[in-house]
């Protein structure tokens, strides 16, 4: 099955959510809504300082426990991919996904009422597209592909650098990984 | 289950969208963009993939572009003002009668005082047609705040050394560079969207990155030194690394002794300034400023040191762009790779019309006497002799630039303009905080439903940009060509004019070179062939553009004109008790204080917070996420604004990004919201040589808010 991942540089990432913007103009989020969000953390004491920026969003995860608790079947993997995403019309509101989600990354969609979340862009991946938060990084710190194939940009990417994923220990299997 | 399936689904079978060519307008950057409609719905922005500017890639506040269009408080009416002075009171104008009442007041001047007693004072790309304007009419005394409220001292500093300013884009080479030095200019925060790809290449490449900053910006995040500088020191500092530089021979001797004159007198110069004595004045310890300066050596002639942008802080700021010119001549990178290349536009004939009549005046009898070198019209200086009944300058037309939020302290002297002058004229977008001065606003549509010059940048390659109209505009909202052309026609101007649209320029300029605006129309952008090299050869020595024909280390012209030669540090004032440096500078999210009412853009940003550090946090009893004001020490209030506490900031600064606290009654989503530094710069440093207002002299304290 085809295995996305998304790759973040925290080296060269600005924190300029940029990504954030893209995704409200692409998938049409409604005002006050995001799929994605910019994390600062910043430790030491001046002079001794050290700033990270995360892009974070729905991790896609390879064993997913919000699909898992999904009582209808609305939320599901696209096309036998690791692409999470909601089929509004099976979901019911129930916000089970959201209780079962390790990253927050769900919210309710107003007014219809259906669970919203960062699809991958999976309208633009269906044509071999970058999602809108990678293709729009002016810093060029966010790469997009396909694990199962060793050359993409993604895998070669982790083969060479160090990184991590967020909430590795709930055993969900991420696919946004974040270069140190 | 909802009846209808989720965005994404839909999206999935969605027909592709139409594109127009458009260049951003959010910043001056002015990237290459397509704008994706569906019949009069706008969805998207994105980058002109062949544009070097952004390379397919708009940033934060061009993808927000959107929001500009969708601005709920667009300007979409002509309005004449129905008092004087402060009177901010309008009634809806037909642009006949507004245009009308233009014209009859601007021939009035011309009779009673003379046509070069009108000034405009103008930012942008649109700016093109009012100076066109201006001109025909018969005035020069066309400024921008881009000269002396930003770029100004920059550029009159290189200038002076290398006989050529900095363009925009920057010709910073970073993607080749070694080393990169940021003095106070901090990428990412501004994002000028191709200085920042090119900054994190640096970073990709493992260039060594030296900062000096007070504050921990994003870029100081990303250095392998960062230098946490006291703020207004700069000038120690540079004098510092280039005493270390010649004491160690450690300049490009070869690349010296072809190029430059004065090489002597600066070494003795800059002798007593060793970094010990830097130490002093700067707070960077003496082995960190011999380390760093060891370093960009090493790295040069692939040595980025950045010119920065904004660069009116303390004053001696065409001495501080000196020394930091000076110290790019002894590191040899003027034309060298990695270093700073040479840009070149394309060679585009203008349309052809009359040529202009000299003006009675010029602005540079009323500017040079003083402050000489100014190398361009100083806005400030025009406001000065714009109030008054005895004024040299009658009226004023202001295009695109909120002069309240741009120029430091400014208000009262245009309300005083607004009593006395018998004309101002605003032309913007958005019922800005300077459109409440004007006896007629002309509302513009925005740059997503108009045509206007094509872009013709300086940059590694030539290429010429085109924005085309994607979206009809807003209401009565009408192109800054077409107001210029009806106050030209009716001024009995037509021969400036002789066209009936602003594309036939286009097209004529664009056959020109041999394309079309048929062409352009479908690829947006259209590349050209260099025609001199990027770089220097090897061994060369071009003639500058200086009297010299040399890079001026030791500058007569400044000498001449009683100023020093070389940079002098002057120590600056330090804040008097409980008083912080009141720093501002920039976030990815706004440009200027045009941005804080595009309703996309303010979701991300919605106000300013005032960065404090933790010790003065506790010693005044702020607690983070909490309201103060500030309050200058000229006893001015700032609207209220939300605390960050953070160590980001020095422990005796505070930090605000610039652009809100707009007071303007028509923005509704702006007005009130953050803090307005502008308002807070009370006392402004005048740079003696240019006549740039210095903005960093001021400080703050700190006045709780209940609730």
């Amino acid at each position: 099955m085809p295995h996305f991942a998304m790759v973040i540089d925290t080296k060269t990432c600005i924190g300029c959510t940029d990504c954030v913007d893209a995704c409200r103009m692409e998938n049409n989020v409604p005002e006050g809504l995001c799929y994605d969000w910019v994390v600062e953390i910043t430790e030491g004491r001046y002079p001794e300082l050290k700033t990270e920026f995360r892009s974070e969003r729905c991790n896609h995860c390879s064993n997913a426990t919000c699909v898992d608790a999904c009582p209808t079947g609305a939320s599901q993997y696209w096309n036998g991919s690791n692409i999470v995403v909601v089929d509004a019309t099976r979901c019911t509101g129930c916000k089970a996904c959201i209780a079962a989600c390790p990253y927050d990354s769900r919210l309710i969609m107003e007014p219809q009422g259906y669970i919203g979340k960062c699809t991958f862009c999976v309208h633009r991946v269906q044509y071999g597209e970058d999602p809108a938060c990678v293709a729009t990084c002016p810093a060029h710190a966010m790469h997009f592909g396909l694990l199962d194939d060793p050359g993409s940009a993604v895998s070669r990417l982790l083969a060479t650098r160090a990184h991590y994923v967020l909430a590795p220990e709930t055993g969900n299997q991420p696919n946004v990984f974040y270069l140190r | 289950g909802c009846s209808r399936p989720a965005e994404w689904q839909r999206m999935m079978t969605e027909a592709p969208a139409t594109e127009t060519p458009t260049v951003c307008n959010i910043c001056f950057w002015a990237c290459a963009a397509k704008v994706h409609t569906r019949g009069e719905r706008l969805w998207k922005i994105t980058g002109n993939p062949e544009d070097a500017h952004c390379e397919g890639r708009l940033c934060t506040r061009g993808t927000g572009g959107v929001g500009a269009y969708y601005d709920p408080n667009r300007l979409v009416r002509p309005l004449v003002r129905m008092g004087k002075g402060a009177d901010q009171r309008f009634e809806v104008a037909s642009w006949d009668n507004a245009l009308g009442l233009v014209a009859e007041r601007m021939e009035k001047i011309a009779r009673e005082h003379g046509p070069d007693r009108l000034a405009a004072l103008v930012h942008g790309p649109g700016a093109a047609h009012f100076s066109h304007l201006v001109r025909a009419f018969g005035s020069d005394s066309i400024a921008e705040p881009a000269f002396a409220q930003c770029r100004g001292p920059r550029d009159t500093g290189f200038f002076l050394t290398f006989g050529q300013g900095f363009g925009s884009p920057e010709q910073t080479d970073m993607a080749k560079a070694r080393c990169i030095v940021l003095i106070g200019t901090h990428i990412g925060e501004n994002l000028h969207n191709s200085q920042v790809r090119t900054f994190t290449d640096g970073i990709r490449n493992d260039a060594t990155i030296i900062v000096v900053d007070p504050r921990f910006s994003v870029a100081a995040g990303k250095a392998n030194h960062w230098l946490p500088i006291r703020p207004g020191t700069d000038i120690a500092l540079l004098l510092a690394w280039m005493n270390v530089i010649l004491a160690e021979r450690r300049y490009d001797a070869g690349y010296v002794a072809r190029n430059t004159v004065g090489l002597e007198a600066l070494c003795a110069h800059v002798a007593p300034f060793t970094p010990e004595w830097a130490y002093g004045e700067t707070g960077i310890e003496p082995a960190l400023i011999r380390e760093t300066a060891r370093l960009m050596a090493a790295a040069a002639p692939a040595t980025v040191v950045h010119p920065g942008r904004h660069s009116t802080w303390w004053g001696d700021d065409t001495q501080r762009a000196r020394a930091m010119a000076i110290l790019a001549g002894l590191l040899g990178i003027w034309g060298r790779e990695g270093g700073y290349y040479l840009p070149e536009s394309v060679a585009l004939p203008a349309y052809p019309v009359p040529a202009y009549p000299v003006p009675k005046t010029s602005w540079r009898e009323i500017a040079l006497p003083v402050f000489p070198l100014a190398g361009a019209p100083v806005t400030n200086v025009i406001l000065d002799n714009a109030h008054g009944a005895d004024a040299h300058y009658k009226g004023l037309i202001v295009y695109d630039t909120n002069l309240p939020m741009t120029m430091p302290g400014i208000r009262r002297t245009l309300e005083a303009a607004a009593q006395s002058l018998e004309l101002i004229v605003a032309v913007d977008v958005q019922p800005a905080e300077v459109t409440g001065y004007a006896d007629v606003v002309l509302p513009e549509c925005s740059y997503l439903e108009r045509h206007d010059p094509l872009r013709n940048s300086g940059e590694r390659y030539p290429a010429l940009a085109l924005r085309a109209p994607a979206l009809p505009p807003r209401g009565e909202s009408k192109p800054g060509w077409w107001i210029a052309r009806e106050i030209g026609t009716r001024l009995g101007l037509g021969r400036y004019f002789p066209w009936t649209d602003y594309t036939e320029v286009i097209d004529w300029q664009l056959r020109q070179v041999g394309s079309s605006l048929k062409e352009l129309e479908t690829t947006g952008i259209r590349a050209f062939p260099r025609r001199t090299p990027a770089y220097f050869a090897p061994g060369e020595t071009p003639r500058f553009a200086t009297p010299s024909g040399k890079i001026e280390l030791f500058s007569a012209t400044l000498q001449q004109a009683g100023f020093d030669p070389l940079p002098r540090y002057t120590r600056p004032e330090a804040p008097p008790a409980d008083h912080f440096h009141l720093n501002y500078g920039r976030a990815p999210q706004h440009s200027f204080s045009r941005t804080q009412n595009n309703p996309v853009l303010y979701q991300l940003m919605p106000e300013n917070l005032v960065w404090i550090h933790p010790t003065a946090a506790r010693r005044f009893g702020i607690r983070n996420g909490t309201y103060v004001r500030l309050v200058n020490q000229d006893g001015v209030v700032s609207n209220k604004v939300r605390v960050r506490v953070t160590e980001r900031t020095r422990p005796d600064s505070v930090w605000l990004v610039h652009g809100f606290g707009h007071t303007a009654p028509g923005l509704s989503l702006a007005r009130g919201r953050g803090a307005d530094d502008s308002a807070l710069m009370t006392r402004v440093l005048y740079d003696p040589i240019m006549g740039g207002t210095g903005m960093r002299g001021n400080f703050v304290t700190f006045r709780k808010e209940n609730a």
